[in-house]
């Protein structure tokens, strides 16, 4: 591969993209956005038409206050769609809740959605979940349009051929109002990964991959495009993960170009058009895909074959390492502030500079969250794990993003796998991901978790500790008690060259 | 809407909070975005990095006696990653600061900081560190993040400060709360949505 410099983008940086009345071949971000161009606001701000808006219930209450101080009503209320998903406990979902703040929560989403004849994912409706698998599961999310939620993993939609943002409480309240937000225009980066993934190689160790490699911040100022062998042979679940983890190399959206796997992955579903509907849809969409010879602000090329079982070590996602490496020794870096940067999520995270990761003793194991709580991910995830038991002493809990993904795995008989092997078998919700909920770590125990952020506290300890991995990956920690290569816990090692 | 005041420049007392990739995790722990206004997140600033599980005072930078009553906060690069919660910029606004310098922002927060009104600017990486310096040696430094002629000063020191044309020309023509510019084009809104086609026509039939 390149070797790609990340460097801090100033976000006024104009994109290098073709001009609006271009003729000539675009991307499929320039495309996307030109279409919801509103006007031009001066200085480099749009003001940009949201075709989707997804609402829940952290960030949606203060902005309808703000609506209700300004005396104004809900543009789109039939392009507004709600769920329930930060504050609901996976163990019960017996109400009033035992939490009364979370309890009031729900309470002021359904009003505020009745108020408004907003359609809303209700835990009592089978279909709740968490937001960003609740839009695909329902069809809502769709090649082509603008999708805004007050979520930073809205970035998940992309892998729809959406342009996908997360947004603030008061753009949620922009959005509410005018069906619209003000946005500057994003450079477009192209990240191919060509080739194949060797065994034991996830979606979740691709972009873990790319972010170790472009940073935490290399991706301010851009959308990133992911494309190549790799995202063209991926499922929509995998593309999902991929997108969903963009805001954590920076990037404020990411999107895989729309094609049959996408269309095949819709057809069918509540919302996707119907009949002579969905075909026009479909022509519509595959016109919307990037143009061979599209202009991009950068291009960054890897080689599937490179990428490991990939893992952080630190405290935020850029900081990772492959399962088989060290990590990294401060003292043998020039600059100060990334030697000062490594010290300090050395000591958070109790490791020793240059020692390896695997063997890092678990205490929790977390499966779920919006990155990876799919159906694919849970039959993965059972495939390795039917047959053997947690290690004594992990407390280990699997998650289903949605209610529609819980009941289908118990349909299958897979709760039984996760059952007998000593997790806790949960409802659907963001969980341990980021500790709104009962689930939360205590003191500095060590979590191996599926999730995406690896912060300081985020897993609701403030001397907790996140490992991110993919779920075969967790499977392996959780079974070992350890933190540990799944190909030579599972056994597909011997697959892979040394 | 009625207009909004221009912001030209912060002038104030300055708090350091040191450190890179200070994401809004940090900024306001998941547990105190349980609220359905934001009228209480001051207190919660920075909660788990000031105090011990107890409540007993860390030594954070913001607990200082010096630090107490200050407007500026100056911080590292990519300040505000992570999650999108604005609670981040509206709990630092509520604690009293009226501006952020840092070597660089995380797009989100920044977009939330400035709807609020309140800037951020950027310095270069030696440039901040000297800024950091004088406000660390002398708490008592008048600093000015004057927004209209990019620059931030400390006591003598002058230094050129970045912010994006768009959110620089709101902040000076009390344009920062995009609402009511928003509102202003229904009519284009309404033309848009029957163009494109998958949107209702905005007609509310």
């Amino acid at each position: 591969m390149n070797d790609p410099t990340p460097r801090d983008h100033d976000p006024s940086d104009a994109p290098h993209g073709v001009a609006p009345h271009d003729d000539g071949p675009k991307t499929l971000y320039k495309k996307v956005w030109d279409a919801h161009t509103v006007r031009d606001l001066g200085g480099g701000r749009t003001q940009l038409l949201i075709g989707t808006h997804l609402i829940h219930e952290v960030t949606s209450p203060q902005a309808f206050g703000m609506l209700r101080d300004a005396g104004l009503d809900v543009r789109m209320p039939e392009r507004t769609f709600a769920t329930v998903d930060h504050i609901v406990p996976t163990h019960s979902l017996v109400e009033p809740f035992e939490d009364p703040i979370a309890d009031e929560m729900i309470r002021e989403l359904r009003k505020n959605t009745e108020a408004h004849g907003i359609e809303l994912f209700d835990v009592t409706t089978g279909r709740q979940g968490i937001v960003h698998m609740v839009g695909p599961e329902q069809g809502i999310t769709q090649p082509g349009t603008t999708i805004a939620c007050g979520d930073s993993h809205t970035s998940t939609h992309g892998a729809f051929g959406a342009i996908a943002f997360g947004i603030g409480t008061s753009q949620v309240r922009d959005v509410l109002a005018t069906q619209t937000m003000v946005m500057n225009e994003l450079k477009v980066r192209r990240i191919e990964v060509n080739g194949t993934l060797r065994p034991g190689v996830y979606a979740k160790d691709v972009i873990l991959h790319i972010i170790k490699t472009l940073g935490a911040k290399g991706g301010i100022g851009y959308a990133y495009e992911y494309a190549g062998d790799v995202f063209d042979a991926m499922t929509m679940e995998e593309r999902m993960t991929v997108c969903n983890m963009s805001i954590e190399g920076g990037a404020r959206c990411g999107y895989v170009n729309p094609d049959a796997t996408t269309f095949a992955y819709l057809e069918g579903r509540p919302y996707a058009p119907k009949g002579a509907d969905w075909d026009a849809a479909v022509q519509r969409w595959q016109a919307l895909a990037s143009d061979e010879g599209a202009p991009y602000d950068d291009v960054v090329v890897i080689d599937a074959a490179d990428i490991a079982p990939t893992v952080t070590w630190g405290i935020n996602p850029g900081q990772g390492v492959s399962i088989a490496d060290p990590v990294p020794d401060p003292d043998a870096v020039e600059d100060e502030a990334e030697a000062t940067s490594i010290r300090e999520a050395l000591a958070h995270m109790q490791l020793e500079p240059g020692a390896p990761i695997r063997g890092q003793k678990i205490d929790v194991a977390f499966f779920g969250s919006c990155t990876n709580a799919r159906l694919g991910d849970f039959l993965e995830a059972a495939r390795v794990l039917e047959g053997r038991t947690v290690a004594p002493g992990v407390e280990a809990i699997a998650v289903p993003g949605s209610q529609l993904v819980k009941a289908e795995c118990e349909r299958r008989g897979i709760d039984r796998i996760f059952i007998d092997a000593g997790f806790e078998w949960r409802g659907a919700g963001c969980s341990m991901c980021l500790a709104m909920n009962p689930d939360k770590l205590e003191g500095d125990q060590l979590c191996a978790s599926s999730s995406n952020r690896n912060f300081k506290g985020r897993q609701g300890s403030p001397t907790g500790r996140t490992v991110l991995m993919s779920p075969v990956m967790v499977m392996a920690a959780a079974v070992t008690g350890e933190i540990a290569d799944a190909r030579e816990v599972f056994g597909t090692a011997a697959e892979v060259p040394a | 809407m009625s207009a909004l005041p221009p912001i030209a420049e912060v002038r104030g007392r300055a708090v350091v909070v040191p450190g890179d990739d200070i994401d809004t995790d940090r900024i306001i722990p998941a547990r105190f975005l349980k609220c359905v206004t934001f009228d209480d997140l001051g207190p919660a600033l920075f909660y788990d990095e000031r105090f011990e599980a107890d409540g007993t005072s860390k030594g954070h930078p913001l607990d200082a006696p010096e630090a107490q009553g200050a407007t500026v906060l100056i911080s590292g690069v990519n300040f505000g990653s992570g999650s999108s919660r604005e609670h981040a910029p509206q709990s630092i606004h509520k604690a009293g600061f009226r501006a952020v310098v840092a070597g660089s922002f995380a797009e989100i927060f920044f977009g939330n900081a400035t709807t609020l009104g309140m800037p951020c600017v950027t310095l270069d990486p030696d440039d901040l560190a000297v800024l950091q310096r004088v406000v660390r040696d002398a708490p008592d430094t008048e600093v000015t993040v004057d927004v209209a002629n990019r620059e931030v000063r400390a006591g003598e020191r002058v230094f050129p400060a970045a912010i994006p044309d768009g959110a620089h020309g709101a902040l000076l023509e009390g344009r920062w709360d995009p609402l009511g510019d928003l509102l202003d084009a229904a009519d284009d809104v309404d033309r848009l949505a029957r163009d494109l086609g998958y949107l209702p026509d905005g007609s509310g039939a």
